[in-house]
């Protein structure tokens, strides 16, 4: 407070300011001097040699000691002012949490028409594609993986495993036996659930961070496998030619038996890429449908029990065998169907889909939206999914840094910074509130939705003694 | 028998460094209770400081000696690979102490990711080779054509190594840096009531992860000559395999871990496949953990409610 009243005191402020930001700069220039500083490219002997890059390092460094000086000086104030206000009522969200579900619903739903009205059948195919099939894939995967993490407290770092699993069945079956996409849904489903059930087996005994490192193994065998079975799965070079899923036996061709011809349309890729749209967010509803009802079966609880603390649910007589293993089953199958829906999408599959990468943003997306909160893991997907997408069209920054810039390069990058950002900002992710899905008595709901209406929830989760 | 003999020289070569990425698991896990999933990375990073340094001596400075040039690269890498190390530390893990476990092991896979892709935008995505050099070999046995020999390139690894884990061990055991550390990893409340500065603790605990994970890198750079921008990951599950084989949270077990992976992996390439040798190594990540998870040498893990 004293410092807005005396001009003297602000003074301080700069200068402490500046310190920091002196500091952070020096910081800032030991860590990237080695590999910013210096280049390391091939001369024309095929040599090694070193390059400088001195103003590219004196602008970063400059960058950042100028970021935390701003911070110091105007953000941490106004942050540490915000801190001593109190907050405000928590009821408007109540409402808007109620429009949003429905809204949303709606607005996927005409997401594909309303593309094509604004840019035409051009350019409508990269919109619904890039940013609609491939969010809502990430999506389907995140709440998949909500069963297993969100609500059985499972960390599973192999899941992209399963989707490999959905993927080759689908991709192995469809060429060998000529069976349709529609038959083999359900197959890849059931092959990825066993082998969910597989892998739960083994790590019955395990939790924690053991697990997440026996998953990640477990990943990373089968995509090795993937790799190296090369009779089976041709290995690196991957499978091609798989069959594309049809519109219930009419296939999205040019022929006279096509879709357009049938239904008196002009042939054009669109259609399939629309029917591939609604077919994904087919199948994320049914996964999100699926995880809001098994929240209030038995099984469901015995879920949310077994991750709030194992050794009381084993006391109160719940089988955790049992638990974990559909747990791990159910996750597995969902991401059995989002494989073969991405085989029959992509036409082409290849162990290179299915690296920890994926897995990593898979967990990120899970985490960072709020463990269990299927529409935090919704938000979080557009995010991260739509935010590195958005980098591909970024092309106008050519004009800025020069026809070298190529902004997909830091896609990984900045997804990598985000998820320490938000797990350093919100540690338990986006959406952090989470609601019991049963109560003792009606009392108790009543007072809990009067506690977290006052934010004592919130302040809670703030100070993380939630 | 020479074919076991050279592999089991290949393979102590390949322990050693597995086993000082290790040392940075198992001291980490043991202070933090976290698997710093980033510690293959910072490895990786160490090794291309360990290169640009490499050129600059030999390139720009026109350094001839290799054992002086050795000792710069060592000391240059353990600096700076330092300071990445801490900074990571202070920026991603510290502000998540007290929080669920599952948000440092999240924010460590983002710092993974941030590591390995700053290098492949900073360095670019090529695989970097240095020239051969220092290739003498010490012939031992010769016979049926097949020669075994030492190379002096592996007789600096096992000298580096064993030098430093020495250091490291006394710094450890006798030291009052020491001490600190191993009381905050019985208990950091108590530590802290005594007067132990725990975070400044776990600040040292990673810039010494960080110094040998620089002898690693830059051994590995030395010793196979190439680095890329992907190189942390394998290395860096193999490293934890041998910390949680060795007994996590214990340091020897580290060392001897790394030792077993490494014979492991190079007996798995001469006598089955080298295309399933990674398959090996996560098979063996997979059942020590199911199996043994307490490791060769660490304390079983009670279950508290």
């Amino acid at each position: 407070m004293a410092h807005e009243a005396s001009p003297f005191a602000s003074r301080v402020d700069v200068v402490r300011a500046l310190r920091q930001a002196t500091i952070t700069g020096l910081i800032a220039l030991g860590l990237l001097l080695p590999l910013i500083g210096f280049n390391t490219v091939q001369n024309i002997r095929n040599e090694l040699i070193l390059e400088t890059r001195w103003p590219l390092l004196a602008a970063l460094v400059a960058i950042i000691a100028g970021g935390r000086f701003l911070h110091e000086l105007l953000i941490a104030p106004w942050l540490a002012r915000r801190a001593l206000r109190p907050r405000p009522e928590h009821a408007p969200r109540g409402r808007l949490a109620r429009w949003l579900v429905p809204f949303t619903l709606g607005f996927v739903i005409v997401y594909p028409p309303l593309v094509l009205s604004i840019t035409g059948i051009q350019g409508a195919v990269k919109w619904i594609d890039n940013f609609g099939v491939q969010i809502l894939i990430y999506v389907m995967l995140g709440w998949g993986l909500n069963i297993v993490v969100g609500l059985a407290g499972l960390l599973d770092l192999g899941y992209v495993a399963f989707y490999a699993v959905g993927a080759y069945s689908y991709a192995l079956f469809a060429n060998a036996f000529g069976l349709s996409f529609w038959i083999l849904l359900p197959i890849a489903g059931c092959l990825a659930a066993f082998w969910g059930i597989l892998l739960g087996f083994s790590v019955l005994r395990l939790r924690g961070d053991y697990l997440a490192i026996v998953t990640l193994a477990f990943g990373e065998i089968i995509r090795l496998i993937l790799i190296n079975w090369v009779p089976v799965t041709n290995g690196y070079a991957g499978i091609s030619g798989i069959p594309r899923p049809t519109f219930f036996g009419i296939p999205f061709n040019a022929s006279d038996e096509g879709f357009a011809a049938r239904f008196g349309l002009e042939f054009s890729p669109i259609y399939r890429t629309i029917f591939l749209y609604y077919l994904i967010l087919a199948l994320a509803l049914i996964t999100a449908a699926m995880t809001v009802r098994l929240r209030r079966l038995p099984i469901g609880r015995a879920w949310e029990a077994l991750r709030e603390d194992e050794i009381a649910c084993r006391s109160l007589g719940i089988n955790t065998t049992n638990t974990k293993l559909t747990a791990f089953a159910m996750g597995a199958m969902f991401a059995g169907f989002a494989g073969s829906f991405f085989a029959a999408r992509q036409g082409f599959i290849s162990p290179e889909s299915f690296t920890f990468m994926e897995s990593a943003v898979i967990v990120a997306i899970v985490v960072l939206g709020g463990m269990g909160s299927l529409i935090g893991v919704a938000i979080a997907a557009v995010i991260m999914i739509g935010g590195t997408e958005i980098m591909r069209e970024l092309d106008f920054l050519k004009a800025v840094f020069g026809n070298d810039f190529d902004p997909t390069q830091y896609r990984m990058l900045l997804f990598g910074f985000a998820m320490v950002l938000i797990m350093v900002w919100r540690p338990r992710g986006l959406i952090a509130t989470r609601e019991p899905s049963t109560f003792l008595n009606p009392r108790h709901a009543a007072l809990f939705r009067k506690r977290q209406s006052e934010g004592t929830q919130a302040s809670l989760v703030r100070e993380r003694h939630g | 028998m020479e074919v076991f003999t050279q592999q089991l020289i290949n393979g102590i070569t390949l322990g050693s460094i597995y086993g000082l990425i290790a040392i940075g698991y198992t001291m980490v896990f043991g202070i933090l209770g976290m698997v710093n999933f980033a510690h293959g990375d910072v490895f990786m990073v160490s090794a291309f400081i360990a290169l640009v340094t490499l050129l600059l001596l030999t390139t720009w400075l026109g350094i001839g000696s290799f054992v002086v040039a050795l000792l710069i690269v060592l000391i240059v890498a353990m600096l700076f690979t330092s300071l990445v190390n801490w900074a990571i530390e202070r920026v991603a893990y510290r502000p998540l102490r007290g929080s669920s476990r599952l948000a440092p092991l999240i924010s460590a896979i983002g710092m993974s990711i941030v590591l390995s892709n700053f290098v492949q935008v900073a360095q670019g995505p090529r695989v970097k080779s240095i020239p051969p050099f220092f290739n003498e070999v010490i012939v031992l046995m010769s016979g049926s054509g097949y020669d075994v020999a030492v190379s002096y390139k592996q007789i600096v690894v096992w000298i580096v190594t064993a030098g430093l884990l020495l250091i490291f061990w006394f710094v450890v055991t006798k030291t009052a840096l020491g001490r600190a550390q191993r009381a905050c990893e019985q208990d950091q409340k108590m530590a802290a009531l005594l007067g132990i500065d725990v975070d400044r603790t776990i600040s040292i605990t990673f810039v010494i992860a960080a110094a040998l994970a620089a002898v690693a890198g830059t051994m590995y750079l030395m010793y196979y000559g190439v680095v890329s921008f992907a190189d942390g990951f394998v290395p860096g599950v193999k490293a934890f395999t041998a910390a949680v084989l060795g007994g996590i949270g214990s340091l020897p077990g580290a060392v001897i871990g790394g030792l077993l992976i490494g014979l492991i992996e190079t007996m798995w390439s001469a006598y089955f496949s080298t295309d399933y040798k990674d398959v090996a190594a996560f098979s063996i990540l997979a059942i020590t953990m199911i199996f043994l998870p307490q490791g060769i040498l660490g304390r079983p893990d009670v279950e508290k409610v």
